[in-house]
Order: structure tokens, then C-alpha cells, then sequence
């Protein structure tokens, strides 16, 4: 065992530690357990939001994207900073309307928005679709980081494994209280790590940010900007406005926000929530950094330029410190994507068809689940190869299927009925299937569209279909019941 | 109550469309590309307006009561 394994391990111990002392002298129903008891202050939520956005996605996909793809990378910043504008009118609604009804995840709010416990049925099933692949790159990401740390003497599989485990118990152990007090260590140590990477390697290895840019440009003209098709100007538009949509989309983000003490909370986040973004810089420099010092990283292996410039440069103690930052990445998301996605399963599908279940039966459900999503995932990591990002990006275009539904609930007269809603939903996420399935893009879809159209993102084309078809029949079914009640 | 809006507008034209106008590399500024400089900037004025909708917003004076 060296330094960098002895120093990851140690702060896993550290985490697990946190996660049973923030349990303690609590009284655990499920409220408690999933929501904090809603008392969590501006800090508290901004750190567990944070933590949710920070994944293995940014510390490893991040400087991957910048090292593989170099300019189109820079959506990843665009899209956080419209999200964050967006949350100051939207999270204080939902949350409001949450606070009075109880409400403890977001087939929930879909459940008594429209009245309807089925299409609560619908929109955690897609939630947790969408979550699987994500928690499969969280485990993937670990599996890269404790392999490469320890030189290839842990083989990724066993990671894997080590990893599972530790999410497992300590979020059956201790729910949101864990995940927030392991969210202050690992904010604090990526900042630290992050920092000293992207500002340390640039001027180590080129003297300077500026030099390192022009060499870069020098030797792949136009490679930190986007290229003109593809991912293009358009691709890059479309992408920003579709994450941003979707962005509070995701089950555990959404419940996270029910954590909040009080609205105020989000509008204040909705302040330094940008600025909290830029770290994400230093990120995608170590990425550049890593273009002329490590090169020939191809398609998935891209991801392992972060920790193989890390390698190359650092003694192994330091190297533990970077992998432990990774491993806070994956174990804090993952711990909150395991908790929703068990909870949406025990409350909003058993329990719609099992309705006699006690408040206590599905507490202890939610509870037995976690090991058994994590086994899924676990199998699925081991199965999945190199198609992960596309199950990514599908599980995004999945979650922002349910925001214009949820839009519209909003509103105080709201034209949308809950046929109108399901029907929308499924249209949306048909699309996105049939799209992922047969890998098309408007381009094949449509050869003749001009450029501009074709580098759209197709998650567009599901959004718009999910609209018109939710519109239609809001429409047909809004006129067919109030028929039958003039009738009656 | 209009001006909140139309400020919150700016960084969604900002980015979305005014991206278009910025996609080069060179000039590099404060050692970034120049797209990355443009991006960055809007993160900054995002912060800064939002900083401005809290202030102007009549819902955040009247205590913590929401």
C-alpha cells in the first residue's frame, strides 16, 4: 500500500465516520431522513446543491472534455450560470408549494399538482432511469481514480466494489444529514485541489496561461473555440438552454431543495451560485494543460487526462490528495442520486399500488432499497464500456422532459391537464429513446437542413414534440371534461 | 417589477446568442481564449445582476416569513 492509497482510504474512513455522527440524536422517520427535517440554512443548501453539480462528471468529464474536445467544453459554464437565474423565480415557488403540502420528492409534486398518483407513477420512473446511468458514472469515475492512484496495483473492479459498498452503508446509516456533512469536506478540499492544479500545472509545464493558450492554438488552430460544424455555435446554444432547463430536473436535486429553511435560502444562492461555477476554469485548464504534456488519450480515454498530468507530475502523496477529492466527488452525489432514487421507488410507485403500506413500511423500504440500486448500478458499470456519456446525455434529455409540465403548474391557470402532462412526458421521452437508440441527429434525420439546424441538440426536437403533444391534449381533454360537466 | 425581468433577461442574450459573435480564440485576455473570456464575463455580470434583482424584488422585504 503507498501514500496516495493510504491518504484516499483514510478520508473515505473519514467520510463514513461523518456520515454516523451526523445521524446521531436524531429521530429518523422519513422526513428526517430525506429532507433534513427542512432546517437547512443558506449554507447548508448551497453546499448541498453545490455538491450535487460538482460530480466525477466535472472533476474527470471536465478536464476530459477540455483535453478531447477543447472548445465546446465551455457549455458546461453557460449552462449553470442561466439555470442559477432561472432558480431565483422557480426553486422559491416549488418549494412553497412543497412546504404546504409536505412534500418529500418530485413525483410528489407532480401527484398533487395534477391530482393524479399515476403520472407521479410516470415521472419517477423516469427519474430514475435517468439516475442509474448517472450513478454508474459516478462509480466509473471512482473505478478510474482509486486504479490509477494506487499505480495499478487496486484493479478497477475492486474500486468499484470498495466504493459501493461505502456509499451504501453510510447512506443507510445516515440519509441527507451524512451526505451534507461530507458536502463540507469535499467542497473544501476540491476547491483546494482544483485550485492548485489548474493554476500550478499551466505555469509549470508553459510559464504562464496566456503562453499556454498560444501554444495550444499554435499547434490546433481554432481548437479552444467551437468548431464550424458539429458542436458548433448552434450545437452549443441549443445544449446550454436544454442543460438549463433540465438542471433542477433531476429527482435528487429537486429533493434537495425541499431541504431549504425558508424560500429566501435560493434567492440568495441564486447570487453566488455563478460565481461558485468558476471554479469549474481551473478545471478545463488542467484539461488544456494536459493537450501537448500527455497526448494520445483517445475517445473515453480522454478522461484520464486530469490523473495522468497528475502522475506524470506529483509524488504520490499528492496524488492521494487528488484522488481523494475525486473520490468526494462521486460518494457525494452518489450518495444523494442512491437516497432519491430508493425513496421515489418506495413512496411513489409501491406505495400507489400497495396503499394500505404504513408511513413505516415504506420508510423501511426506501431503506432496503439502497442496496439493491446500487447493485443494479454496480452491474451496469461493469456491463456498460464507453457508451456512458451517451447514457448521460440521454439521462439529461430523459429529466428535461418533465420540466414544461412542471413549468406550467406554476402558473395560476394552468391550461395543462394531467392527461395532457403524461402525454407529454411519454411523447418526450419516446423521442429521446427512439434518438439514443438509433444514434441519430437531425442531421441524419433531415440532410437537407441547412448547418445551423442540424448542429442542434436533438434533446430539442423531444422537447418540442413533448410541448405540442402536451398542448394538444390538454386542449382535448380540458373541452371533453368541462362537456361532461356542463352536461351533468 | 418590469426591470427585474429585463435584467435577468441579459445573461440568456448574452449567451445564447451573443456566443456567436465571440467564437475565436484570439485576443487572448487575462490568459484565456477569447470565447472563454466572453463566457466568463457574463458568469461575472450574472452574479452581479442578480445581486441587483435581490435588491430591486419588493419579496425579500418583508422578513423571513415565505
Amino acid at each position: 500500500m503507498n501514500a496516495s492509497l493510504i491518504i484516499i482510504f483514510g478520508v473515505l474512513l473519514i467520510c463514513i465516520v461523518l456520515g454516523i455522527l451526523a445521524q446521531k440524536g436524531k429521530d429518523m422517520d422519513l422526513e428526517q431522513w430525506t429532507v433534513g427535517g427542512r432546517g437547512f440554512g443558506t449554507i447548508f443548501v448551497f453546499l448541498l446543491m453545490a455538491g450535487e453539480i460538482y460530480t466525477t462528471f466535472t472533476f474527470l468529464g471536465g478536464s476530459g472534455w477540455a483535453y478531447g474536445k477543447g472548445g465546446p467544453t465551455f457549455y458546461i459554464i453557460g449552462y449553470g450560470c442561466l439555470a442559477y437565474i432561472m432558480s431565483y423565480w422557480l426553486l422559491p415557488a416549488i418549494w412553497k408549494y412543497s412546504k404546504e403540502h409536505k412534500l418529500m420528492s418530485q413525483s410528489d409534486f407532480f401527484v398533487t399538482k395534477y391530482d393524479s398518483p399515476i403520472l407521479g407513477v410516470l415521472v419517477s420512473l423516469v427519474g430514475i432511469v435517468a439516475l442509474i446511468p448517472y450513478l454508474v458514472l459516478q462509480l466509473k469515475g471512482l473505478g478510474l481514480i482509486v486504479s490509477e492512484a494506487s499505480y495499478g496495483t487496486i484493479p478497477q473492479s475492486a474500486a468499484i466494489w470498495i466504493a459501493v459498498i461505502s456509499i451504501t452503508v453510510y447512506v443507510m446509516i445516515s440519509g441527507i444529514h451524512g451526505s451534507a456533512w461530507t458536502a463540507v469536506l469535499k467542497d473544501t478540499v476540491i476547491l483546494g485541489v482544483v485550485l492548485f492544479l489548474g493554476i500550478y500545472l499551466p505555469i509549470h509545464y508553459y510559464g504562464g496561461f496566456h503562453e499556454m493558450f498560444t501554444q495550444i492554438e499554435a499547434a490546433k488552430p481554432g481548437f479552444a473555440a467551437l468548431p464550424k460544424t458539429g458542436q458548433s455555435v448552434s450545437w452549443f446554444s441549443s445544449t446550454v438552454l436544454l442543460t438549463a432547463l433540465g438542471f433542477y430536473m433531476w429527482p435528487h436535486t429537486f429533493a434537495s431543495m425541499y431541504s431549504a429553511q425558508n424560500a429566501k435560502v435560493f434567492r440568495k444562492n441564486a447570487i453566488v451560485m455563478p460565481l461558485y461555477q468558476l471554479v469549474l476554469l481551473f478545471v478545463f485548464f488542467v484539461g488544456f494543460a494536459a493537450i501537448l504534456k500527455v497526448p494520445g488519450l483517445k475517445g473515453p480515454e480522454s478522461d484520464l487526462a486530469l490523473l495522468r498530468l497528475s502522475l506524470k507530475t506529483f509524488d504520490p502523496w499528492v496524488v492521494g490528495v487528488i484522488g481523494a477529492a475525486g473520490l468526494l466527488t462521486a460518494i457525494v452525489p452518489g450518495s444523494m442520486i442512491l437516497m432519491s432514487a430508493s425513496t421515489l421507488f418506495a413512496r411513489n410507485v409501491y406505495q400507489v399500488f400497495v396503499p394500505r403500506a404504513t408511513d413505516q413500511q415504506v420508510s423501511k423500504l426506501a431503506k432496503l432499497l439502497v442496496p439493491v440500486i446500487a447493485l443494479v448500478s454496480v452491474y451496469f458499470t461493469f456491463k456498460g464500456g464507453d457508451t456512458i456519456v451517451t447514457l448521460l446525455l440521454m439521462g439529461y434529455s430523459l429529466v428535461t422532459q418533465l420540466f414544461p409540465a412542471l413549468l406550467l403548474s406554476l402558473f395560476k391557470n394552468n391550461v395543462v391537464t394531467k392527461q395532457g402532462a403524461f402525454a407529454g412526458i411519454i411523447a418526450g421521452v419516446g423521442t429521446v429513446a427512439y434518438i439514443t437508440i438509433t444514434q441519430s441527429t437531425i442531421g441524419t434525420l433531415f440532410p437537407s437542413l441547412p448547418q445551423v439546424i442540424k448542429d442542434l441538440n436533438v434533446g430539442m426536437i423531444a422537447l418540442f414534440i413533448n410541448f405540442v403533444v402536451m398542448i394538444v391534449v390538454s386542449l382535448v381533454t380540458s373541452t371533453a371534461s368541462s362537456k361532461v360537466k356542463s352536461n351533468a | 417589477m418590469k426591470l427585474i425581468y429585463i435584467l435577468a433577461a441579459l445573461p440568456f442574450i448574452g449567451i445564447l446568442f451573443g456566443i456567436q459573435f465571440a467564437n475565436k480564440v484570439t485576443p487572448i485576455i487575462f490568459g484565456m481564449p477569447f470565447i472563454l473570456a466572453y463566457i466568463v464575463m457574463w458568469v461575472l455580470l450574472t452574479s452581479v445582476i442578480m445581486a441587483i434583482v435581490y435588491r430591486l424584488d419588493p419579496t425579500n422585504k418583508d422578513g423571513d416569513t415565505e
